[in-house]
């Protein structure tokens, strides 16, 4: 059954989203067997080192989901509507759920490579700052209860922040450096590149899947928000 | 920009006739400032050492008070919808809240000054120098706090919700200010501080056009 209107358009309840995010944990449970299973152990840091197979992936999608977050939230300011709106909260989220992850799994990496949990090396404070300035944005949506006011400035709050990111970037790399430099293909091992691909599509396809979900979740209750009261009906 | 200079001095007036409320938010910032150092101990070495740091989180921490302050006033009886009604350009109003707010901060940065020299023994360094850092920082602080105050002070929570969304995007002027601070006041060997400077200037200029242009999108929705 469509559901009401948003946007004069039909709100979505294909499954193409769960299908979407089923391949992507298919892809993710092939890639980490690949990876934990199959790879040959790395030279230097040995076992450790697996967790490359989900952190790499987790940060580039991270990266893309605040980067669609950017592309919403212009797009919102631009066209006008929720339904770029919905899409701005759904991937906001995710990217921050992404981005967390991405945190706790380099703690768990650094710990026994670097000896601390936490360094401020500025790919970790970038990633943060990331989480905190969109988990502010996110806390920002849930205090505005106009609709029109929460789509325009949730879409403003994400423009700044998202053009905050590479300043943030480079005053910490002035300030301090220890993470290591970018792997290209040429300098990795060609037994690590499958696990790493087959994990960055399965995330790829898993955050995908959840945006559209989330996305969905955040129409149908804009839907009731918007709908008149019983009464008026 | 004629409105923008018509929204300065509106401002400007009004934080001289509300002068008490700026003189609140400094005690507040030296009662941080002694705060901070009860963190340290009594330790002059550390103290010194730490003296621009506390400087900045002095003046970051009650720059929220006197930028939600700044804008509160103009949600009283619909003021800021008359002034956009009138019609006032609202990249005018930007700029004439931002002037007004950044020439606060800037007074209260240096009026802090002082008490930071006396409480952490710390050196002043070039006192110009010093002076036209905390303009450059100060501005840093007050092009997107006076965007997200706009924002915030019109919804419930806002004394939570400023810092939490201005805290994360200032770490730039923060690491730049700190940095350039302890070189002015303890010497520059490397020749750091142009760099530094550099970057303050730039998050400046990106983020005072970058707000202006999305000032209007926020006071006309």
């Amino acid at each position: 059954m469509a559901t009401a209107a948003l946007d004069g358009r039909p709100t979505s309840e294909t499954n193409t989203p769960y299908l979407i995010a089923g391949a992507g944990v298919a892809l993710l449970l092939v890639g980490s067997y690949w990876g934990l299973a199959r790879a040959p152990r790395e030279t230097y840091m040995g076992d450790v080192q697996r967790i490359m197979y989900v952190h790499v992936p987790t940060a580039w999608n991270a990266m893309l989901a605040f980067t669609f977050a950017f592309g919403c939230a212009v797009a919102s300011l631009l066209r006008g509507g929720y339904r770029w709106d919905t899409r701005l909260e759904a991937a906001m989220e995710v990217g921050v759920v992404l981005s967390s992850l991405l945190c706790i799994q380099g703690a768990i990496w650094a710990k026994p490579t670097w000896g601390v949990w936490w360094d401020w090396d500025p790919r970790l404070t970038t990633t943060a700052v990331l989480v905190l300035a969109f988990s502010g944005i996110i806390a920002l949506r849930s205090f505005v209860d106009d609709p029109a006011r929460r789509a325009v400035w949730s879409a403003v709050a994400a423009i700044v922040a998202y053009v905050d990111v590479p300043i943030v970037y480079f005053s910490v790399k002035w300030w301090n450096s220890l993470h290591q430099m970018q792997s290209s293909p040429e300098t990795v091992s060609g037994a690590f590149h499958w696990p790493l691909r087959i994990n960055a599509f399965g995330i790829l396809f898993l955050m995908w899947g959840l945006i559209a979900l989330r996305a969905r979740i955040a129409a149908l209750r804009l839907e009731r928000q918007l709908a008149p009261p019983e009464a008026a009906r | 920009m004629s409105h923008a200079l018509a929204a300065l001095r509106k401002d400007a007036l009004l934080q001289w006739r509300t002068r008490g409320r700026f003189v609140a938010v400094f005690v507040f910032g030296a009662t941080a400032l002694l705060l901070f150092s009860f963190a340290i101990g009594p330790n002059a070495g550390a103290l010194r050492q730490h003296a621009a740091g506390f400087l900045w989180l002095a003046l970051l921490l009650a720059s929220t008070l006197a930028l939600g302050d700044s804008v509160h006033g103009e949600m009283e009886h619909r003021a800021l919808e008359g002034l956009v009604l009138l019609p006032a350009s609202p990249v005018g109003l930007y700029y004439g809240k931002a002037l007004a707010n950044w020439a606060q901060l800037a007074v209260l940065g240096i009026a802090l000054v002082p008490f930071m020299v006396v409480l952490y023994d710390a050196p002043l360094g070039r006192a110009l120098a010093l002076a036209g850092l905390i303009l450059l920082g100060t501005a840093g602080l007050s092009a997107p706090g006076t965007l997200y105050a706009a924002m915030t002070v019109q919804v419930r929570g806002n004394q939570t919700l400023l810092p939490l969304l201005l805290f994360p995007l200032v770490v730039p002027v923060l690491l730049a200010a700190v940095n350039a601070t302890s070189l002015i006041m303890t010497g520059d060997p490397m020749d750091q501080l142009r760099s530094w400077t550099l970057l303050l200037l730039c998050f400046d200029l990106i983020y005072a056009s970058l707000c202006g242009l999305l000032f209007g999108r926020v006071v006309e929705s």
